[in-house]
């Protein structure tokens, strides 16, 4: 059976050949090149005592809140730099946060297995709900409105919960490794997921099948996002690439790599138009792809350790990099 | 989170393209005739050989790589924090002092890359050496993590005891002033490579991974699923790369004057001038909309159903088309498809008595097969009982009003009297709108867009540290 399903598995990439007839690099040939990009740290945001694991815009484009292993989820108005709130948590081992569209709640989860939820308007923070039914590490949750909210696990599953409930709604199964991040599409109807097996897949959210499946890496996919027109995702993996995969065409179109770069992607953000791909790196650096020409056209460096998480903001003004040093850079 | 197949080496991987840079400088730092000048420090009543001052290698940085006060003692931070030099005073505040406190480097048998990963083995052989020497000297985490050791490695503890008594005895034939030497070279080794807790661990590489995960049966049940699965795939629809691929490009295109990033903004990004006059003039409710914003309404239905002018503005129009019935419907069932559950049923009865019962106040225009459907899912209330409903609604305005009003005269008014923001002055720096340009002087980027094509792509990517950081 094992040999049916790889047959099947080399007909798919005939399939994907047969459709794809061009390259990105002549499809992007009269493109101007993208300006060497330049970006100079504008703020650091300086308050964590250890490393910083996560961090999440709000779509008012001035808060963010951020995770480390402190113990700590702050959150930040970061033009004055100011800490708005400091939510402690109860288990130190954070992965990953998450800010709510609506501003109203934050998330938060990690080696505990749980995905904790907070209100920030409340006069003093609590704990809303604490959803208890993964049997592997939180690695990313993001939320779709003030009572759903996805989580991917290391038990290999991404689940949906109803926040009124604390049940999970779906559970998404079909990787066969720790799913270790996820992204939600533009139009909030489906969610990509990249997981430990190398793999990249996209699921329905309504009735939690797994769509389209994508591979291409050779290792680990830590980083993944949509491509502002929805049409595309782009991962970062530990085989030190980055890829874009069109979800129309079900196959890669073009990667990022560099002969020079001999570490893995932990982290990714575009920018507004999607020309830029901010992409986090265990050698401490952060490099500027352009997504169209497939060229390194700048790096930001500044931080002392591995940077960890990249956001940008709905209005993408500016970059925000939180790293293993503790400290978070926004930059412009 | 390492790779599978090189754990090792991948974790090496990661780290020595930095710690390869750091030992260069301070290799040239040790040389005698270029390098820091050392002389001997008295540390209590012994003299120490080969120390330096905190300020002599702040200079020394200084003077040789032209660099500020400000990086030169960054750059000297992390050689201390990463265990090249260590400071004798106060052996475990692991900072630099610009002043004139003594410091040492680390002898390269302890370098991070000639040993690396720190062996518990050798932290084991460690410990109990310190506590033969002086009963009690541990302190209180040493203690600790000698007695989880002692239960974790407890079958080779002869070896390790064995091991430290033998260490013990061959540094007792050595001088007093380089036993002392190696003490505390020892101490500072494992200071940096096992800290107490709480404090941050620099060298830290994440948690091993298991190369098997054993969640997952991979047995014939798995295997049917994976064949399903394939054939769907196979016999899904792709569409040609040349298509897709002129998509982005021409997306690209589009969205970039809304980039800030790549095309700066106007007024000003309030990042660098910290003028937050972007946000207001951009904020959910304003007077007179920008431009740019009234723009990006005609890029995409979406775009307009996002933004909340936008709506409004759109609303109006279709109050004077008397079809506005359809975007109040559209919103209720966007309302029902991310509210609470628990009132989804109230809702969804709400929006029939409203839009699709006969003879309902704003009654909407629904295909007869739809709202069957749909009055048919009525009976049993869920999240997405509107979805058919809300969708032809949706694509109605799609093709037919939205169209119109983006030729009508309403929209055309307004994207008149947008306004496009004056460019506040900066004072020194002339910063311009398209700084993105690796153009020589600042003065000269007064072009206009075609210069990206021309633009010089100079070699020197000048990676900007972080120095130039504020709160």
């Amino acid at each position: 059976m094992k040999k049916e399903a790889e047959a099947l598995k080399t007909q798919i990439e005939a399939a994907r050949k047969a459709a794809c007839d061009t390259d990105m690099a002549s499809a992007a040939s009269g493109v101007a090149p993208a300006p060497r990009v330049q970006l100079k740290t504008r703020r650091t945001l300086k308050g964590h005592l250890a490393k910083i694991y996560a961090m999440h815009w709000s779509t008012d484009n001035k808060l963010m809140v951020s995770a480390s292993q402190d113990g700590k989820l702050l959150i930040w108005d970061s033009h004055s730099g100011n800490k708005v709130n400091a939510v402690p948590l109860k288990s130190s081992w954070v992965m990953t946060c998450a800010y709510a569209p609506s501003g109203n709640l934050v998330a938060s989860g990690g080696l505990d297995n749980m995905c904790t939820v907070y209100n920030l308007k409340t006069p003093v923070i609590k704990t809303v709900k604490e959803l208890d039914a993964h049997t592997g590490y939180l690695s990313c949750a993001r939320f779709l409105s003030d009572t759903e909210i996805l989580t991917s696990s290391g038990d290999t599953t991404c689940a949906l919960w109803d926040l009124e409930t604390g049940k999970q709604k779906t559970v998404f199964l079909n990787h066969v490794g720790d799913c270790m991040c996820l992204a939600l599409s533009p139009d909030m109807n489906s969610f990509v997921s990249g997981a430990c097996d190398s793999l990249a897949k996209l699921w329905d959210i309504r009735d939690g099948q797994c769509k389209q499946t994508f591979q291409g890496h050779t290792s680990d996919i830590n980083a993944i996002s949509f491509y502002p027109s929805g049409n595309a995702i782009i991962t970062g993996s530990d085989d030190c690439t980055c890829k874009m995969y069109d979800l129309r065409a079900d196959q890669e179109v073009i990667g990022y790599q560099d002969a020079a770069l001999n570490s893995g992607v932990t982290s990714l953000a575009l920018s507004v138009s999607g020309r830029l791909v901010f992409a986090g790196y265990d050698d401490f650096n952060c490099n500027i792809w352009d997504s169209l020409k497939g060229e390194k056209v700048g790096v930001l460096s500044g931080h002392d350790n591995r940077v960890s998480c990249t956001g940008v903001p709905v209005d993408g003004m500016c970059v925000c990099t939180g790293s293993w040093d503790s400290f978070l850079k926004i930059w412009n | 989170m390492t790779i599978n197949t090189l754990s090792q080496d991948g974790v090496q991987r990661q780290q020595m393209p930095c710690l390869t840079k750091m030992e260069r400088m301070i290799i040239s730092m040790q040389d005698p005739d270029m390098g820091i000048k050392l002389r001997n420090q008295r540390l209590l009543i012994t003299v120490i050989p080969h120390a330096m001052t905190g300020i002599d290698i702040v200079e020394w940085l200084i003077k040789k790589f032209s660099i500020s006060d400000e990086e030169a003692l960054h750059i000297g931070q992390l050689f201390v924090k990463y265990g090249y030099i260590y400071p004798l005073k106060e052996p475990r505040n692991l900072i630099l002092k610009a002043d004139d406190s003594p410091y040492r480097f680390q002898t390269p048998y302890y370098w991070m890359s000639t040993r690396w990963p720190a062996s518990e083995l050798d932290y084991a052989i460690y410990l109990a050496k310190k506590n033969i020497r002086k009963q009690g000297e541990l302190i209180e985490y040493e203690k600790e993590c000698y007695n989880a050791l002692h239960k974790r490695i407890n079958h080779t503890w002869d070896f390790v005891v064995m091991q430290a008594r033998e260490q013990l005895r061959a540094s007792k034939q050595r001088r007093k002033a380089d036993r002392i030497v190696l003490e505390c070279q020892e101490q500072a080794y494992w200071l940096v490579t096992r800290p107490p807790p709480g404090t941050l661990d620099n060298i830290d590489y994440g948690p091993e991974r298991r190369t098997m995960n054993t969640r997952v049966q991979l047995n014939a049940e798995f295997y049917k699923k994976e064949i399903e699965h394939n054939r769907i795939s196979l016999a899904r629809n792709r569409v040609k790369s040349s298509i897709c691929l002129e998509s982005y490009v021409k997306y690209c295109e589009q969205y970039q004057p809304h980039d800030p990033i790549m095309q700066g903004c106007l007024p000003s990004n309030p990042w660098i001038t910290d003028d937050i006059m972007f946000w207001n003039m951009n904020s959910e409710v304003v007077a007179v909309p920008t431009k740019l914003r009234v723009e990006c309404w005609s890029f995409s239905f979406m775009e307009l159903l996002n933004d909340p002018m936008g709506r409004k503005e759109f609303l109006t129009y279709l109050e004077k088309e008397f079809s506005a019935e359809n975007l109040c419907f559209w919103q209720a069932c966007e309302d029902v498809r991310h509210g609470e559950t628990s009132k989804i049923p109230e809702k969804v009865d709400e929006v029939y008595k409203q839009f699709l019962s006969p003879g309902a106040s704003r009654w909407v225009n629904i295909d007869s097969k739809t709202m069957e459907k749909t009055l048919e899912g009525l009976k049993h209330p869920h999240r997405f009982v509107l979805d058919d409903a809300q969708m032809h609604i949706y694509f109605l305005m799609k093709k037919d009003s939205y169209p119109r009003y983006l030729k009508s005269e309403l929209y055309k008014n307004l994207l008149a009297r947008a306004i496009v923001p004056q460019e506040t002055k900066k004072s020194v720096f002339p910063f311009m709108r398209r700084q993105r340009h690796s153009s020589p002087s600042p003065a000269l980027a007064t072009q206009t867009g075609e210069d990206d094509g021309k633009a010089k792509n100079s070699n020197s990517v000048k990676s900007n540290s972080g120095t130039a950081s504020r709160l």
